[in-house]
């Protein structure tokens, strides 16, 4: 049996290139699968339950894919959606497809896999044990749990399959591994379990396991024990560096991937190159658990920020850019104390010197000398008044302040008026974290959407 | 001494998921893996990133020539105090760090 997975690209809003998507549809795929998402932007998108990517380009994007799908006969899924995967992202793609079906006069059958959980069930799951922490797992309680302001729980291929099951032409999927919506087809036609997951680790960011890795384009062809990288667009090659090489990248153990149900071990995998383009793989390993568990997302409100930029480029000012900084950050404290009253624990002021250590802070080894300093200056508060407000007091320190009394008051290089910023609140990860769930359906729904 | 990005091709570093960091050293030649596996401990890459040397996973892969370390994020990603939501920029900190003979 041979089953071939047709990806466009390694996220849906980084754009494919539509000639190669011509070329993988000739060669028949049996699904087209696109990711939607990922953590790697940040917390807030999680926080907000938000896309990352433009709704236009989103748009566009997904309507060259529909157009894909009904051209293929075969399924379109989307893994993800809307960055977060929540379900408030799952409604925004599936508003976006209603209205390119409509614009395409398309008649289709949606599944929806819906992957947000309650807080309130997650802080009562955890109270009962069924939640565990990964490695480097921050600290949580059934209080933090609760107060996320979004949890997804990260579905495997038997949440998809349940979707493909139905007989869709569409998927769209809340949060799901970057794996499973390319594993779950091969899998359910019978397809080893581990070339499934080792092809779909492979080829979870298009042709990032290729050169021209912007192309974006890649099928995987699963073959029972096997699989085969194809990249598709011109200039796209793949080796056996190249794909064995793809292992590392955003893992932190490039031969065990652990995902829901089991894990992947690519320990004795055998890289083949076929010709100047394909690479064969065989010997990937799938290792079942006894438990089958799910991991978790979660994202919680972390305060509110108001953000300052000015530039130092006196020479003097330059040269003691640290001292002046930690002049003003007492200064400003010693204020916030007396005229808002604020515990000193309620608010952080920080001002990033850019230039100077802003990317390392302490750990920063370089000490050359900067001609000019962008100074960040970064108020987090327990609401956005007081943020602001905090970032009004700091502004005359930014504008004027000397490094001693006796100096001539200096004025600073302010870039915008207002110069304070509201960044509105900030978010956090608060969960890295495994939920045991005695079914897999147990903490996802599937609601089939039909299109006329 | 060298320093460890005038020995290997390339250096990347990227968010494994909000918590982790991986570090992946491609030394192009086996001459270079060679240098980097004796010249890079991990307990000068743990002071580099500031964390203990037992939260380092380190994996020295000959057949690709490449040294990876993962470790856990020297911030959370996305806190407040974190400078570098895609982690990408931490590899230049490991670029300068000299490697021994």
């Amino acid at each position: 049996m041979t089953t071939r997975v047709l990806i466009p690209s390694g996220a849906l809003g980084l754009n494919y290139d539509p000639v190669a998507l011509e070329r993988g549809l000739a060669m028949k795929p049996d699904i087209i699968a696109i990711d939607g998402g990922s953590t790697d932007s940040g917390p807030a998108y999680l926080g907000r339950g938000v896309s990352k990517y433009s709704r236009a380009s989103t748009k566009i994007e997904w309507q060259g894919l529909m157009e894909a799908r009904a051209k293929a006969g075969v399924p379109l899924v989307i893994g993800t959606s809307g960055t977060c995967g929540t379900d408030s992202a799952v409604e925004w793609m599936l508003d976006i497809t209603r209205e390119i079906a409509a614009n395409l006069g398309q008649s289709i059958k949606i599944a929806v896999l819906r992957c947000s959980q309650n807080p309130q069930d997650i802080g009562e799951f955890y109270a009962n044990g069924l939640i565990t922490p990964l490695p480097a797992a921050p600290d949580i309680s059934r209080q933090s749990i609760e107060a996320c302001n979004n949890i997804v729980a990260l579905a495997g291929t038997e949440q998809i399959q349940a979707a493909i099951e139905t007989g869709a032409d569409i998927i769209i999927a809340g949060r799901t591994t970057d794996t499973a919506i390319i594993a779950a087809l091969p899998i359910m036609q019978g397809e080893s379990a581990g070339a499934a997951w080792h092809g779909a680790k492979i080829g979870e960011c298009g042709a990032l396991c290729a050169t021209n890795p912007q192309s974006g384009v890649v099928i995987i062809e699963f073959d029972g024990d096997s699989f085969t990288v194809i990249p598709l667009a011109d200039g796209a090659h793949a080796s056996p560096h190249t794909v064995s090489a793809h292992m590392l990248y955003e893992n932190s153990d490039p031969f065990i991937l652990y995902e829901p149900g089991g894990y992947l071990d690519v320990t004795n995998a055998k890289y083949t190159a076929i010709d100047e383009t394909r690479v064969r793989v065989t010997g990937s390993n799938w290792v079942p658990s006894d438990r089958y568990t799910v991991k978790l997302e979660g994202a919680r409100g972390a305060g509110f920020q108001c953000v300052l930029i000015t530039l130092l480029r006196d020479a003097h000012y330059v040269k003691n850019a640290s001292t002046w900084a930690n002049d003003i950050i007492e200064k400003c404290r010693d204020k916030v104390g007396a005229r808002l009253g604020l515990d000193p624990n309620d608010y952080e002021i920080e001002l990033r010197l850019m230039g100077k250590n802003a990317s390392f802070g302490a750990l920063e080894t370089h000490t050359s000398k900067p001609h000019e300093i962008g100074v960040l200056a970064i108020v987090t508060a327990q609401s956005n008044e007081v943020a602001m407000e905090i970032g009004q007091f700091l502004n005359p320190y930014l504008l004027h302040q000397p490094l001693t009394r006796a100096e001539e008051q200096p004025t600073f290089a302010f870039p915008f008026s207002p110069a304070e910023i509201s960044r509105g609140q900030t978010y956090e990860f608060c969960l890295n974290h495994v939920l045991e769930l005695s079914d897999p359906m147990s903490a996802f729904s599937i609601q089939e959407v039909n299109i006329a | 001494m060298p320093k460890l990005g005038q020995i290997a091709e390339k250096i990347r570093s990227k968010n494994a998921g909000p918590f982790w960091l991986t570090v992946d050293i491609f030394c192009g030649t086996e001459a270079a893996y060679e240098k980097v596996v004796k010249g890079l401990t991990t307990h000068a890459v743990a002071e580099t990133f500031g964390v203990n040397s037992q939260e380092i996973k380190r994996f020295d892969i000959a057949d690709l020539n490449i040294v990876k370390l993962s470790l856990p994020r020297p911030h959370i990603q996305g806190s407040i105090f974190d400078p570098d939501m895609h982690g990408a920029s931490w590899a230049a900190l490991l670029a300068e760090l000299p490697l021994n003979n």
